[in-house]
């Protein structure tokens, strides 16, 4: 069905966060932290505004809106509303509002919390445009938005050091995808001619027809992968978890590293079901799967657990929507649901256990269930969802993912069904540890007193958490609405999905689950010799992605570093060489390569005083090069310029005879006095190697462009261009000297490009001799300070 | 270089440059010259002035920093552009006046004007490079 055109609000309400961006310091300046409140109003909002799109949505219509961006390159500001996008906006919003909210409690009396909020509405919004992105190019803008915004949100405590590296990590990693993304991107519109997403997923072959398919799903997947944390790019996500922990709950579980899963399933009807997608996939989310859950059992802080679980989820989330089968991406659907939902919760109890108790170290926790009750039941009731335990969300989605995967998949539902039950299994392991370990046993002395936060900080994790028990509640309800139309966007065809909390009958995925709940309490009650196994493992291991990336960004620096001190020298004569070594080899290689050096033209017969300037010409130049000292071989070379411009003079360009023979003198003029200020010797001591050296690359910088006159010459002459200007020169702009015709009229705005040149040249030149005239008495004795200093650190 | 019969003569050489370049300046629309040329010609006559006299008499006689000369000719240079902005046309549109003057014609133009900001910003900014590298033998 074709989109329907509709209003602008839903573009109003992608920037709304920008809006409430840029009032958010003022609001937290009067309010502090209760400025929280009215600021939860603007995603409220926004996600009531896409409620209103749910009901027709479910009927399978969808919905686009376009602005003009920039329309002589087709870029547009557009939006397309279809399942897979209301789901991922309503996630966006609702577990926004609470995360404004729980940040305005959790960052409480912070100095900075006005910029937190801003930077935390400046993603919301990127997220919004992304999910939402129907021009390509606007998409991508708001993808790499939110790249931008993260590094913004990692890095917020830039005081430290780990908090610096993680965010140059992020955007490294992720910004270096987002280039691919964009390769990919020009790609699909060079390829199929469109630019609109709802164009292109109106003929779901037209990608896959152009032979251009492999390199597009590369060059996607580049995007996808290090977005979403895949392995091997899985390293930044647990080292993002320096950010506030409102921003991880917020960015690294439910919304960012989203963005590459929801790239993935909104490309799926496009990219999907070919046979490099359904390998690729499932193995790379299948190894993030398997490596995440493994790394996160071994961890002890709350937050990295929960970190490295996500990035497990994500592997699950992009191992089945490699299967481009239906019924494990209708369990995909239901998972990256119950995940958004458990995920959120977690990490604010996480949060809030850090906040009260003062540590997130699961060793040194025990026992708060009294203290904090509230905190406890979300945590409870999150946990069991991310464990897959009836009657939550979380258990409807396994038991669909192992139907979609077991024995529906020929060859790879072996594997890969093998790989969801070991890392459910595990994922169970995590969630008990996370919510029972803080909760429960004899209470251990934090930190802090610990007691229950503020209805800012549990707010969040209860009405998610809820939630999460709610929509299994209403099955039937949850998957007509939200997982049947996703389920339509990701197989490109209407689909209906019927969902049931219990299980009708005992069948293949009740039993996997049965195997895997058993399996994850076995692997419980021996975590802790579980963790010193992994911790051995990985010692034996040693290297990982995280210093390779270490070694990445140190190897840059020294080979940036090396390459400047070579190329950089602060010798002029260096630079000089180099510049003109490469404009010989300019002029001079092409030729060479294609064997297409001009034919040498007869010689003219010269008139006797045509040949007596030649004359002079060629005796300056020997003069210049048998010249005793300088001053002399730069006047002979000013002999030669004046050859030069006789020559001009004689074939008819009086103007630039002229203008050569001033520039000639001027040239003359200034060249000595740089030369008596620079103080050089007053002839040459060059040794004669580096002289010949010179000389060569000289002679071939000259034998270059003279090669390049000759094959111009010897190319018809085009007269179109001195055609028009000798036609016109005379009646519009009233001159018969043509070319101070196309300097001051028809070329005006260049040559007032080029007086501005002139200025600024002129204004530097003038700072330089300025530099060097005045020698600062102060800079000097600076710069002797700092020899100092030096010589004392080397001590 | 500075002899008595150079220093004498400099003077006069340096205005009668001066004049020329104005001369140049103004005849390049229909005949070779321009405010380029111009430019470069007073450029060299303030170098040689300075050469002369020193460094001292020069920025005395042309009472404005040559910097300031440089930008004065950028701006009107921008500013003869703007002009065509009032008839509604495009930027740098060339827009004539015939003025009588004792009975001639004296066409007068935004290209003239702006050939004049040419002329100005060559002879500033090549003047005050000149200048600047002769102070030092002054002092």
């Amino acid at each position: 069905m074709t989109p329907a055109m509709i209003d602008d609000t839903t573009l109003y309400a992608v920037l709304a966060p920008f809006a409430a961006a840029a009032v958010a310091p003022f609001l937290t300046r009067w309010f502090k932290h209760n400025a929280a409140w009215p600021l939860a109003i603007v995603p409220a909002l926004i996600f009531l505004h896409f409620t209103g799109f749910v009901e027709p949505v479910s009927q399978g219509e969808s919905f686009v809106a376009s602005k003009a961006w920039a329309p002589s390159y087709g870029v547009n500001f557009s939006v397309y509303v279809d399942g897979l996008s209301t789901l991922f906006a309503l996630l966006i919003s609702g577990i926004g509002t609470f995360i404004i909210l729980y940040a305005g409690g959790y960052l409480k009396g912070h100095p900075q919390q006005g910029r937190f909020f801003s930077f935390l509405f400046m993603f919301m919004g990127a997220m919004l445009g992304l999910v939402l992105g129907n021009n390509l190019i606007s998409l991508f803008i708001f993808w790499e938005l939110t790249s931008v915004t993260s590094f913004l949100l990692i890095g917020f405590d830039h005081l430290r050091a780990a908090s610096r590296r993680a965010a140059l990590q992020a955007l490294v990693v992720t910004g270096g995808g987002g280039l691919a993304l964009l390769a990919g991107f020009i790609l699909i519109i060079a390829a199929t001619g469109e630019i609109e997403m709802s164009v292109l997923l109106g003929s779901p072959d037209i990608i896959k027809d152009t032979g251009l398919y492999l390199p597009i799903f590369l060059l996607v997947l580049g995007g996808a992968f290090t977005k979403s944390a895949q392995f091997p790019f899985h390293f930044w996500l647990p080292n993002a978890m320096e950010a506030p922990t409102p921003v991880s709950a917020y960015l690294h579980s439910a919304t960012m590293v989203k963005a590459g899963v929801y790239m993935l399933m909104r490309m799926q009807p496009l990219l999907g079901g070919t046979p490099e997608w359904t390998t690729v996939l499932p193995i790379f989310g299948g190894l993030t799967l398997l490596v995440g859950t493994i790394l996160a059992v071994r961890q002890t802080d709350l937050k990295l657990m929960l970190a490295y679980t996500t990035v497990a989820s994500l592997g699950l989330l992009v191992m089945l929507t490699g299967t481009s089968h239906e019924k494990a991406l209708e369990g995909a659907v239901l998972y990256l649901l119950a995940h958004s939902l458990f995920k959120g919760a977690l990490f604010m109890v996480a949060g809030t256990i850090d906040h009260e108790a003062g540590t997130r170290d699961i060793t040194k926790l025990g026992g708060l269930r009294s203290a904090m009750p509230i905190t406890f039941a979300a945590a409870c009731l999150a946990a069991l969802s991310m464990a897959g335990l009836p009657p939550f969300i979380g258990f409807i989605a396994k038991e669909v993912l192992y139907y979609g995967t077991s024995g529906w998949l020929e060859f790879w539902g072996g594997p890969i069904t093998v790989t969801a039950v070991v890392g459910n299994a595990l994922m169970l392991v995590i969630a008990a540890a996370v919510a029972i370990k803080p909760f429960l046993g004899p209470k251990v002395g934090t930190p802090k007193h610990a007691h229950e936060g503020p209805v800012l900080l549990f707010a969040g994790p209860v009405v998610l958490s809820v939630l999460g028990l709610g929509l299994a509640l209403i099955a039937h309800t949850t998957g007509e609405l939200f997982v049947g139309p996703t389920l339509s966007s990701l197989m490109g065809e209407p689909k209906s999905v019927e969902l049931h909390l219990w299980p009708t009958k005992i069948n293949a995925p009740l039993i996997l689950s049965l195997v895997t709940i058993g399996l994850g309490i076995v692997l419980f009650t021996q975590i802790d010799r579980l963790r010193a196994i992994i911790a051995s493992v990985l010692e034996v291991i040693g290297w990982g992605p995280d210093k390779g990336f270490d070694q990445f960004v140190a190897g840059t620096v020294s080979l940036s570093s090396r390459v400047t001190r070579v190329l950089q020298n602060g010798k002029m004569q260096t630079y000089m060489v180099l510049i003109f070594l490469f404009t010989g080899l300019a002029v001079l290689l092409p030729g060479y390569l294609t064997n297409s050096f001009p034919a040498m033209p007869k010689m003219p017969e010269y008139r006797f005083y045509e040949w007596g300037i030649l004359l002079i010409a060629v005796l300056g130049l020997i003069a210049v090069l048998v010249a005793k000292t300088r001053l002399t071989a730069i006047v002979s070379l000013g002999i030669q310029g004046f050859a030069v411009a006789l020559i001009f003079m004689m074939f008819g360009a009086p103007d630039l005879s002229f203008t050569q023979f001033m520039v000639e003198t001027l040239s003359v003029v200034i060249l000595a006095l740089v030369m008596t200020r620079l103080n050089l010797s007053p002839s040459d001591h060059r040794p004669l190697s580096a002289a010949l050296a010179t000389g060569l690359v000289a002679a071939a910088v000259g034998l270059g462009l003279s090669l390049t006159l000759l094959a111009i010459t010897q190319q018809p002459f085009d007269s179109r261009l001195s055609d028009f200007f000798t036609e016109f020169s005379r009646s519009i702009a009233h001159g018969r000297n043509i070319v101070n015709v196309i300097l001051v009229d028809f070329r005006g705005i260049d040559t007032l490009g080029e007086i501005t040149v002139v200025v600024l040249a002129g204004l530097c030149v003038l700072a330089l001799i300025r530099v060097r005239t005045k020698p600062d008495k102060t800079a000097e004795a600076s710069e002797q300070d700092a020899l100092k200093a030096q010589q004392a650190e080397a001590r | 270089m500075r002899t008595i019969i150079f220093r004498t003569i400099a003077p006069y050489l340096s205005a009668l440059m001066v004049l020329f370049s104005i001369f140049v300046l103004l005849r390049g629309h229909n005949d070779p010259g321009g405010g380029f040329i111009g430019g470069l010609i007073a450029a060299s006559a303030l170098a040689i002035f300075g050469v002369a006299c020193g460094v001292a008499s020069v920025r005395r006689a042309i009472v404005f920093h040559p910097m300031g000369i440089a930008g004065f000719g950028l701006f009107i240079g921008a500013l003869a552009g703007i002009v065509s902005f009032f008839k509604g046309q495009p930027f740098m549109t060339s827009q004539w006046w015939y003025v009588k003057l004792f009975g001639v014609e004296i066409p007068l133009s935004t290209p003239l004007i702006f050939d004049i900001g040419v002329y100005l910003v060559v002879v500033g900014a090549i003047g005050s490079i000149a200048l600047a590298l002769e102070e030092r033998e002054a002092d």
